[in-house]
């Protein structure tokens, strides 16, 4: 069983590492800077549930943003409407990894094959987008909370002390917070993958006949695994809220794409590899984004061409196999 | 009467333009099993290289109907070359490829243009029906769309190459045994569906407006379409388009444009949901 004790000693270093940032980051930081820290560990974090999604769960979700989306919503539009937004925080889980179940059922309960199960979860991303683009006026509200159509919600209230509606918290525990759950979510998805449930997952990707005739059920397990997927989109969208505001553009096909080339160039089927490729990425469309002639559109596609030819295992798996050759 | 006709046309130039849009991702889906994520912006591409002639003293008809499909069909031959050819058989890393050069090119004609509406106007007027009056334009587009259509289908039904063409995408396998060459097939497929998505791009421009970003406005639907339509490429894609335009319009018509798209976008779904292969899975299992 020491792959067992290995994915256990890695999920603890994880925790550790996550530990670690949370401490020392913010003495180093500034405030600006922070908030931008929280943003990517957000995006770290979208782009990890799409990795255990379609690199583990071989489900090529083109609308993670959906549900990244989903929670960034539910969570402005609960913390609007309860007075102490603690209590918006499982809604804002719940709510993605609903909607993740709903349609989950429609594609995996209906056999939809690989393909079009790319274009149910487009449209989905599109429906959402479209819909909530729409939702201008004061007609477009939810209890306390006008949806604000392509405004978003600007007014979104951030985290507060659990039990102290009074006192928000500070972009610096908001980070904390972040990092934690980044950490957390990794060593969740590293037992996981470890477990009984996970190892089925990974065969139904395997060989899904196969699997079947074993006797599992085929439909459950994946079922089960883009729940899980859209709980943790919707953890990233929920973080996303607390230091940005939510907008539709957190449904847009920009959002899904860029999360899809996160994970591809940081290697399908692994779990660091996409978070390394969330932040790289986007540091990477950020400092594109200051160069004055360049579209970031034009590097991120390039990217993404080049990354699809020249390494389609992605990062971590052609950088380990290198590592491994030279140290035999 | 008048009101009837006159929804009708709404109805149909709706359907066509939602066939016209989709056929060329049709013909490249149909024929190689390649989906061409970067479809909208071989549309955007179409749109700019007609407005790109006009500008420059071409005569109209022919930017639209001649300069567009050939400066499209070009690129289609150049990004087979580079990064479809290096692909086959990989759907999945294809499609990523396919995305990653609509992101690039939306860049990059971002960069030329800049992100602002361009476009000419419609020609052709106005058509009174009764007491109402609608496009000439409109008119054109359904006229174009059903000659486009005839067109395909007739070079696929009786020409040698639609022959070669129908073989391969029916058994590659048996198509290059029986000295077919397959690569040439499929370039020229690639080719052709690319000029016929800078054709639709073209058409569209004076209904839509031209912007960088057009392309993810018609992508989805597109692939919607196709993808409804299941594997007969012409007459999938017909009944899909006509079905799902019809629901549009209708939709449209009864609520706004956003409900109306959302309302054909959920019917896409519950279709797929109960025919997962496809109209043509189920129905028309034997046609083109």
């Amino acid at each position: 069983m020491t792959e067992d004790r290995r994915a256990l000693l890695q999920a603890v270093l994880a925790l550790l590492a996550a530990g670690f940032a949370a401490w020392w980051l913010p003495q180093v930081l500034e405030l600006f800077a922070i908030i931008n820290a929280t943003v990517y560990v957000a995006m770290a974090l979208l782009a990890l549930s799409l990795a255990l999604v379609w690199g583990f769960g071989g489900i090529l979700c083109f609308g993670q943003a959906a549900f990244f989306g989903l929670g960034g919503y539910a969570y402005a539009v609960a913390a609007l409407n309860l007075p102490d937004t603690t209590y918006a925080i499982p809604i804002a889980l719940g709510v993605p990894m609903l909607a993740a179940a709903a349609l989950g059922y429609v594609m995996f309960y209906g056999k939809v094959s690989d393909v079009y199960m790319g274009v149910i979860t487009l449209t989905v991303t599109l429906i959402l987008f479209n819909f909530i683009n729409s939702t201008a006026g004061d007609e477009w509200r939810i209890g306390a909370a006008p949806l604000g159509g392509f405004n978003g919600i600007p007014a979104t209230p951030p985290l507060n002390v659990p039990g102290d509606p009074g006192t928000a918290l500070a972009p610096e525990q908001i980070f904390v917070i972040a990092v934690a759950c980044l950490g957390g979510c990794y060593a969740v998805c590293k037992l996981v993958l470890r477990s009984h449930f996970g190892r089925v997952v990974v065969a139904i990707r395997e060989n899904e006949l196969r699997a079947a005739l074993l006797g599992y059920d085929v439909r459950f397990h994946k079922l089960a695994i883009f729940a899980i997927g859209g709980l943790m989109a919707g953890l990233a969208g929920m973080l996303f809220a607390n230091c940005v505001f939510v907008s539709p553009t957190m449904f847009s096909l920009a959002y899904s794409g860029q999360v899809i080339i996160w994970v591809m160039v940081g290697g399908v089927g692994t779990l660091l590899g996409p978070i390394i490729g969330a932040m790289l990425l986007q540091a990477l469309t950020a400092w594109a984004g200051t160069l004055p002639e360049v579209n970031p559109s034009l590097i991120l596609g390039l990217v993404l061409v080049v990354a699809v030819l020249a390494i389609p295992r992605g990062l971590q798996p052609t950088l380990a196999a290198l590592f491994r050759r030279r140290t035999p | 009467m008048d009101l009837a006709l006159a929804t009708g046309i709404q109805a149909l130039s709706g359907i066509a333009t939602l066939l016209l849009i989709s056929l060329g991702l049709a013909i490249v889906f149909g024929m190689m099993r390649v989906i061409n994520l970067a479809h909208g912006e071989f549309l955007m591409l179409g749109a700019y290289s007609a407005i790109l002639a006009v500008e420059a003293g071409i005569n109209l008809w022919v930017a639209m109907l001649v300069v567009a499909p050939l400066c499209v069909g070009l690129l289609g031959v150049v990004v087979e070359r580079l990064v479809i050819r290096r692909l086959y058989g990989r759907m999945v890393d294809t499609m990523l490829a396919t995305w990653g050069l609509s992101l690039a090119l939306v860049g990059a004609v971002t960069m030329i243009f800049g992100n602002t509406v361009a476009g000419f106007s419609a020609p052709l007027g106005s058509v009174q029906i009764g007491a109402y009056s609608t496009s000439g334009y409109g008119l054109f587009l359904i006229a174009a769309t059903l000659v486009l259509l005839a067109a395909v289908w007739a070079v696929l039904r009786f020409t040698l190459a639609g022959l070669v063409a129908r073989g391969t995408m029916q058994n590659a396998g048996m198509a290059a045994a029986l000295g077919v060459p397959t690569e040439r097939v499929y370039a020229l497929s690639f080719a052709a569906g690319a000029a016929v998505s800078g054709l639709a791009g073209a058409l569209i421009a004076p209904m839509s407006g031209v912007v960088p970003t057009m392309g993810t406005a018609y992508i989805a639907r597109s692939f919607i379409t196709v993808i409804t339509g299941g594997a007969s490429m012409l007459a999938g894609t017909s009944s899909a388009a006509g079905l799902l335009g019809s629901v549009n319009t209708l939709g449209t018509f009864a609520t706004t444009p956003v409900l109306g798209e959302v309302l054909m976008l959920a019917i896409a779904i519950v279709l797929l949901r109960l025919l997962p292969q496809g109209i043509t899975g189920r129905f028309f299992r034997r046609s083109l």
